[in-house]
């Protein structure tokens, strides 16, 4: 089987940012909690590879710690739509029709008629503003997403015969969509988890960007970002950086996660061929 | 037919309930109590009191809730704390900037989106559908809010076409009032138009393979006789279900953008609500979005039923 050309570079875009990330752990070019107002606004040198801020901090070390931020925020919050999300949908198919199936099936249609980013400020406003709070704003809205997707594919593999076998033989509802249902739509989930982790970087950068993410002195994309608008006319170059980082990780993972669903989903495969 | 539309109007109504429950318990769970909350930490023990007393914090938890949905229903939000004058007053003030404002960013996405999408269904494989392809998987990967700076930075700093934010408001005439809403409403479409352009796409990628489509080429029609006579209004109907969802987004978009742009719409008075801890502007908003969303649901349910006797039967 061909990777494709689309797949390989979405691959290697969310790679590199997740290696800039672990890399911020240990090692950023200077520190981003060293305010220099001596050195502030300067363009690209080999000092400052991407030139300074308002504040004389290096560029390059703010998108790196930025980075690890965002995707902290959005894989955790991917964790917590997979670990409540996954068990939910699972049991919905378990008993299908059942009170459990009814209530999973309306939260999830009560979700998705509040818009996620108005969730989100819900929570911000009331829990205040936090990464912690953040992740739980975009968490929260990730498990309707996973109990539907995880529903939906459990569903149509109870119809099939080996799971008929699998009851057969004896085996609980819990025991076979632990042993049997649940590894076969783990290619769907890192689908879902894909999209989900793209989204929630989206998320977090606008969470950020009004006020409600990360709070100073942390970096974060979307608060560089809301920081250099108010100097748009002086530094423009503020803007563009972090904004093309977003874009670029995003890009990243929306083609991968279009490509591992070509890959791992032959039934799509066949029809776009 | 009218059947559907009962059951549907029943599970609106239930929606409706449950969603308002939902705000109305996690305005309850803010530690503490709504009245501190809002007064902040130095507030004097008798200015508490005088708040609870005035947004009735003192009566029990179901009476409370049945006044404020109760109050909802007859138009009465409240009385904002902070501006001092009901919150219907102010939502209606701000409903003529951010409804306008979605209505412009929906029409432009879907003016934009559904040609586009048409045209690399027809030329699928094509150099043309490769290009709007590409253009939109990068469009859906760009933040609407760093797409208006963007905007800001091309066509208010250097340009100087339009201004780089604010409103003159409706009395300063329909088109300085359009002028300070183009901006606004191209960022928010732009991101929406590259996923309905997608999915307009593949529904008629999808309705191209089927019989009666071969059945028509067939008989003679062109492809773009059998597109446009019968692929199109098929391919439509998730298209529809897309923009009704996309309802939801803009508004919640709107929510941001506005801020970029400095627009007294919703959005701004949602947080302006927030940062001055002023929970009955907050509480009554963020229900009126939700009701608007879930209304809106609701009618393009309605719509394709009307579109689609399939659907009627199914649940």
């Amino acid at each position: 089987m061909r990777w494709p050309a689309q797949m390989i570079l979405g691959a290697a875009l969310t790679a590199l940012f997740l290696a800039v990330a672990l890399l911020s752990l240990l090692w950023v070019p200077q520190d981003v909690a060293a305010l220099n107002i001596a050195a502030k606004l300067q363009p690209p040198s080999p000092a400052h590879p991407l030139g300074t801020d308002h504040f004389g901090r290096d560029m390059l070390s703010m998108l790196m710690v930025g980075a690890r931020s965002s995707i902290a925020v959005a894989l955790v919050a991917v964790g917590i739509g997979l670990a409540a999300g996954v068990p939910l949908g699972l049991l919905a198919a378990a008993r299908h029709g059942g009170w459990i199936d009814e209530l999973v099936m309306r939260g999830n249609d009560l979700i998705f008629a509040f818009p996620a980013l108005v969730i989100a400020i819900l929570i911000t406003a009331v829990l205040g503003p936090s990464a912690l709070n953040a992740i739980l704003a975009i968490g929260i809205f990730n498990i309707p997403v996973f109990a539907r997707v995880t529903r939906g594919a459990a569903l149509s593999l109870w119809t099939l015969d080996y799971i008929l076998a699998a009851r057969v033989a004896g085996k609980g509802a819990l025991r076979i969509s632990v042993e049997h249902i649940a590894p076969n739509i783990l290619n769907l989930l890192i689908v879902q988890g894909t999209i989900q982790f793209s989204l929630g970087i989206l998320a977090e950068a606008g969470l950020s960007y009004v006020g409600l993410g990360a709070q100073p002195p942390t970096p974060s994309w979307g608060r560089m970002l809301a920081e250099a608008q108010t100097m748009i006319y002086t530094a423009p170059r503020l803007a563009l950086l972090p904004g093309l980082a977003i874009v670029a990780l995003v890009l990243g993972l929306n083609l991968l996660g279009d490509g591992l669903r070509d890959l791992l989903d032959p039934r799509l495969r066949r029809r776009s061929a | 037919m009218l059947r559907y539309a009962a059951a549907r109007l029943v599970s609106l109504c239930l929606s409706l309930i449950a969603a308002s429950l939902v705000i109305f318990a996690v305005i309850e769970v803010i530690p503490g109590d709504p009245a501190a909350f809002m007064l902040g930490l130095n507030a004097e023990p008798d200015t508490v009191a005088a708040l609870r007393e005035e947004l009735g914090l003192n009566g029990s938890l179901p009476a409370r809730y049945l006044g404020w949905v109760g109050g909802m229903v007859r138009g009465d939000f409240g009385l904002s704390y902070t501006y001092r004058v009901p919150v219907a007053e102010l939502v209606a003030q701000r409903l003529w900037v951010s409804l306008p404002l979605a209505a412009l960013a929906l029409a432009l996405s879907t003016l934009i989106a559904v040609p586009v999408g048409v045209i690399a269904a027809a030329r699928r494989g094509r150099a043309a559908d490769y290009g709007i392809m590409g253009v939109a998987q990068l469009g859906i990967a760009v933040p609407n809010f760093w797409f208006a700076m963007l905007l800001v930075l091309v066509f208010a700093v250097k340009l100087h076409w339009f201004s780089a934010g604010g409103f003159p408001g409706w009395e300063a005439g329909v088109i300085p009032a359009l002028k300070a809403l183009s901006l606004p409403a191209v960022a928010l479409a732009l991101p929406q138009a590259a996923i309905l352009a997608r999915v307009t796409r593949s529904a008629l990628i999808e309705t191209l393979g089927q019989d009666y489509i071969r059945t028509a080429r067939a008989k003679g029609l062109s492809a773009r006789q059998a597109i446009r006579r019968h692929a199109l209004r098929n391919a439509l109907i998730p298209v529809l279900t897309i923009i009704g969802l996309q309802f939801s987004f803009l508004l919640a978009g709107a929510i941001i953008i506005e801020n970029v742009f400095y627009l007294p719409g919703l959005g701004r008075l949602i947080f302006q609500g927030i940062t001055q801890r002023d929970l009955v502007v907050v509480e009554s908003v963020v229900m009126l979005l939700v009701f608007a969303v879930i209304v809106v649901t609701f009618l393009v349910d309605i719509a394709y039923a009307a579109a689609d006797p399939r659907l009627r039967h199914r649940r």
